[in-house]
């Protein structure tokens, strides 16, 4: 078990990428700790496969290092690497029995024999595939597959990391949960590093200490689940944490106010001049509903009742804006306004957070 | 589901059964009719029961033909299937040498036998052959005219070169077929080029090897062209296999009633054969 580093890593699936988007993944420095348990979100096609990959050997990195510990092992085989790593779809060796299956890996780095049983035994306890341990891989289906695959990938003890690659995808709803679960479990008992990659927030924020999400090629935020939905440091990140996203405006900012539509909103903290495409955001859980000349001119379109909360879902100035009620709460029928909650209101240019604090020290 | 019985749907198939019955069933039973028969021609018949059959079964030449023959399909089995096998693990997957790879290998099949049969015929002559001329110069004794071991080596590696193809591009087809994520998932459990080969690539290729093993035997154990055009069964009788002893007997010797009965029991013969080949690798498969 190790911490593992990348360092100014980036990869193009071409040979000779001259323009921005020829790079599948663009230059990134990251950790992950030793012992963490993270998501890697985002969603298809923007560059989470390929990081997995880089990082267990599959791939090797067009530029940038990456290191287990403070050895370099960028040009390491996956095979030196020790990794572990479950596919979005079921891999299984079909003429093998399952305990054949999960004894593989093991077996291929020569472990003795009773070790291996006591290991597989283990396993095959925490995927519920205890009974059928002699029946033949081939035949089985395919979410009976994919534990297998998983356990597999939880078999060995010694490994630096386990990379998920969307591991729940063909599993059922309940029995995703109750693998989700297991991991978490097996996380706390085992200590691995553990990266799941997932374009599931709910499977993300479930499973993970800390999520990293990912938008077109490079890591846009890396946090705890909390700090991602408070502060979403880019609007992505707003937009995919969150049932409805945060809401974007566009906007003039001038110190502590800010002009939407024609209405004066104001802000929790002063700001400096700022180029670009200015926006705010505000999480449709820090908005309300008025009806007086308070707030921006809302129109309400459509009501939905998820059950604990309802969704106001309405237009300001054109732009779609959701607003949560919870049920406590009454829902006024003549309601044309939304009121803001300053505390709760970020300031985005060009679609990443602007940080008073910050902005502050650089002035 | 509750499938709808009609049994007017008999008729749907009556014309693929007329068909059959007069390309195959019709001239088949022919053959029967001669099998059991006497005849000194001017289409007259006499009853001869089972004696061609037993003639058959107890003739020596016949089971020296057959003998041959095993040993003819046997040996490019053993030296085909595998070299199919290390050839297609060895072709590119893809780009611009998958599709060259592909044409080279797909070359022996296009020729027709007989061509094949002359190719080798002229490439293993002592006097202008380059195979049979450069091997003499090099002081082997080479000589598939009047040696039955170079006549059988020369035919052995004729149909090596002909058919290996074949198996090659079906095992191609049944490689190409494996995800990726399977050779990866190889990668990360550490399994060696010959567990990869052994877990993964084989039972992935399976089926189409099952295809290849049948096809080959098939195609083996009836040869006729090729050897009869190369040494025509010579030199003495060392390379007549069974067809060619067949068509000897029926149209050189105009022995209808054995030629008949040889027939029905060679074609008896690779029924049964294949049978057992399918279903030892079905079986086979299953425990693999």
């Amino acid at each position: 078990m190790t911490q593992i580093t990348l360092e100014n890593l980036a990869h193009s699936y071409l040979p000779n990428p001259s323009k921005d988007e020829d790079w599948a993944l663009k230059p990134m420095n990251m950790v992950w700790e030793d012992g963490g348990a993270y998501a890697l979100l985002g969603s298809s096609g923007c560059g989470k496969s390929t990081l997995l990959n880089i990082i267990s050997g599959l791939l090797v990195p067009s530029k940038g290092r990456i290191l287990f510990g403070d050895s370099d092992v960028t040009a390491l085989p996956t095979l030196e690497r020790n990794i572990a790593q479950v596919f979005q779809f079921p891999v299984v060796y079909d003429t093998m029995s399952v305990r054949e299956n999960l004894a593989f890996p093991l077996k291929n780095r020569g472990l003795p024999l009773d070790q291996i049983a006591s290991r597989v035994a283990e396993v095959a306890e925490m995927i519920g595939m205890a009974e059928i341990l002699d029946r033949r891989a081939r035949g089985l289906t395919a979410d009976a597959k994919q534990k297998i695959s998983l356990g597999r990938g939880m078999v060995r003890q010694d490994v630096n990391a386990i990379l998920f690659d969307e591991p729940l995808t063909v599993i059922d709803p309940h029995m995703k949960w109750e693998l989700r679960t297991q991991l978490k479990d097996l996380h706390r008992r085992f200590g691995h590093t553990m990266i799941y990659v997932t374009h599931d927030q709910t499977e993300a924020l479930t499973f993970a200490d800390q999520v990293v999400v990912m938008y077109d090629g490079q890591v846009v935020q890396a946090g705890t689940p909390q700090a991602l939905f408070d502060a979403p440091e880019h609007t992505f990140v707003g937009y995919f944490i969150g049932s409805p996203g945060m809401n974007l405006l566009d906007a003039k900012i001038d110190g502590d106010a800010a002009h939407v539509a024609g209405t004066h909103v104001s802000l929790a903290k002063g700001y400096g001049p700022l180029k670009g495409h200015t926006q705010i955001g505000i999480r449709p859980e820090f908005m309300r509903l008025g009806t007086g000349d308070e707030g921006l001119p809302f129109k309400v379109n459509r009501i939905e009742d998820v059950g604990h909360h309802r969704i106001v879902r309405g237009q300001v100035d054109g732009a779609n804006i959701n607003v949560v009620v919870p049920e406590s709460q009454p829902l006024p029928a003549d309601a044309n306004r939304v009121i803001p909650d300053p505390a709760h209101i970020h300031v985005y240019t060009d679609d990443w957070r602007v940080d008073p604090a910050r902005q502050e020290r650089a002035a | 589901m509750d499938k709808p019985v009609n049994n007017r749907a008999w008729f749907l198939v009556m014309p693929v059964l007329a068909l059959v019955a007069f390309s195959a069933l019709l001239p088949l039973m022919t053959v029967v009719n001669y099998s059991l028969q006497d005849t000194f021609g001017g289409n007259q018949f006499f009853w001869a029961g089972l004696e061609w059959f037993e003639d058959v079964v107890h003739s020596d030449r016949i089971r020296a033909a057959l003998g041959r023959q095993v040993l003819f399909s046997a040996s490019i089995l053993a030296i085909e299937i595998p070299l199919g096998i290390f050839i297609a693990l060895n072709m590119p997957k893809k780009g611009v040498w998958a599709s060259f790879c592909l044409v080279v290998m797909a070359l022996p099949l296009l020729i027709p036998w007989n061509v094949v049969g002359t190719i080798w015929q002229v490439f293993g002559r002592v006097d202008i052959g380059l195979l049979g001329y450069t091997l003499t110069k090099l002081g082997i004794s080479y000589n598939y005219v009047n040696d039955p071991i170079a006549a059988w080596i020369t035919i052995i590696v004729m149909d090596v070169w002909h058919w290996t193809s074949l198996v090659a591009l079906l095992c191609y087809a049944g490689l190409q077929s494996i995800p990726d994520a399977y050779y990866q998932a190889a990668k990360i459990d550490q399994a060696s080029r010959w567990k990869v080969f052994r877990y993964i690539e084989l039972p992935k290729m399976q089926g189409v090897l099952l295809i290849a093993v049948l096809l080959r035997f098939m195609d083996s154990f009836m040869i006729y062209t090729e050897p009869f055009v190369l040494t025509g069964g010579g030199p003495g009788n060392a390379t007549t296999f069974l067809s060619i002893d067949l068509v000897k007997m029926a149209v050189g010797q105009f022995d209808l009633g054995p030629a008949a009965a040889f027939s029905l029991i060679y074609f008896l013969v690779i029924l049964v054969i294949s049978f057992v080949f399918y279903t030892l690798m079905t079986k086979e498969g299953e425990a693999l």
